[in-house]
């Protein structure tokens, strides 16, 4: 397409665009006006109803807890297609041959840099157990707790010690961790088919609100995704890493 | 709406623009990731704590890893098909 027909295209498009992004801004009800009935209705229910302060984890985690599983096993899904995909184009024997270059520097990568990643590691992962333990309580919960508790582990990448970071977390442990986090959602769900007749069901004394161990199976899943998400998160970064640094840094030693 | 949401989506405008005007995909990767910045304190100044949360972390590291890894192997095997065209002339 000619630099005048995308022109003469735009000029038409463009102004279309605009008339129907204007008219749909005129209906819009007012800044801060609220007619969802259904979000008054959770907010109600569920600090009384599953002892849960946290809203949006109690809804993932309880009311729409279905919904989760399918969003969790799409995240699963993916992470297994590209290590497959992948994985092909790499050769087993290369993480060997790589062993070389232990110690891989970025380009002026400083030894403040390295340090002040390797001191970022023990507060990431502690900040994301927090995150997932609290999912109930807190705003958080099993994916955010488990994407902060991922990149705990990425911050030893910017510190240039990525073979260190494929020894403590290789990669049968992180596809173990995504499967169990995965399976122990579902095997929650039928918990509740089993004691409560219902799929997903809490069957869990609700506790104190407040405390850690409150809210019923909330924070059983949470746990479960957050070792889903750690997983998949890893696996993925880890898998496109290693393109990037093993397979070109065998061939080059 | 207070002046602190106004602030939030004027840097959310502000960085938008930003990053489809980088012309270099490096570069856009940190601008983009500077974006996934403001867009989490859009998220949070409209009180929704739990999307910020996870939008840090998506945006702040795990996008631009994955964008860099794939920009370096592109640039990879641009470099070995023109090594290959060079050899092909000779």
């Amino acid at each position: 397409m000619s630099r005048r027909v995308r022109l003469g295209l735009f000029a038409v498009a463009g102004p279309g665009l605009l008339a129907v992004l204007l008219i749909g801004l005129h209906g819009l009800p007012a800044f801060g006006d609220y007619h969802g009935v259904y979000g008054l209705l959770v907010s109600r229910i569920e600090p009384s109803a599953r002892h849960a302060t946290d809203i949006v984890t109690a809804l993932n985690f309880d009311l729409r807890a279905f919904d989760t599983l399918g969003e969790e096993f799409i995240l699963f899904a993916s992470a297994a297609g590209v290590a497959l995909l992948l994985r092909r184009m790499r050769d087993e024997a290369s993480v060997e041959r790589a062993s070389g270059i232990e110690d891989h520097r970025f380009a002026g990568a400083s030894d403040a840099l390295r340090l002040a990643s390797l001191a970022l590691v023990p507060l990431l992962v502690a900040l994301g157990g927090y995150v997932v333990l609290h999912g109930q309580l807190t705003p958080g919960g099993g994916f955010q707790g488990g994407v902060v508790l991922a990149a705990g582990p990425m911050a030893i990448l910017l510190a240039g010690r990525y073979l260190a970071l494929k020894r403590i977390a290789p990669q049968w442990a992180l596809e173990a961790l995504e499967a169990l986090g995965a399976a122990s959602y579902a095997l929650i769900g039928l918990g509740g088919l089993i004691f409560a007749g219902v799929y997903l069901k809490n069957f869990l004394p609700l506790g104190t609100q407040g405390t850690l161990l409150s809210a019923g199976m909330m924070p059983l899943n949470s746990v479960a995704v957050g070792l889903e998400v750690t997983g998949a998160f890893l696996l993925t970064w880890t898998e496109f890493l290693d393109q990037d640094l093993l397979v070109r840094g065998g061939d080059r030693t | 709406m207070t002046a602190l949401q106004i602030a939030a989506l004027i840097l959310v405008a502000l960085g938008g623009t930003a990053v489809v005007l980088v012309p270099d995909p490096l570069r856009q990767t940190l601008v983009l990731s500077i974006y996934g910045v403001a867009l989490t304190i859009l998220f949070f100044v409209f009180q929704a704590p739990d999307v910020a949360l996870s939008e840090i972390v998506v945006s702040g590291l795990a996008l631009p890893v994955i964008i860099l890894a794939a920009l370096r192997k592109i640039r990879e095997s641009e470099d070995e098909h023109r090594r290959a065209d060079g050899e092909g002339q000779r």
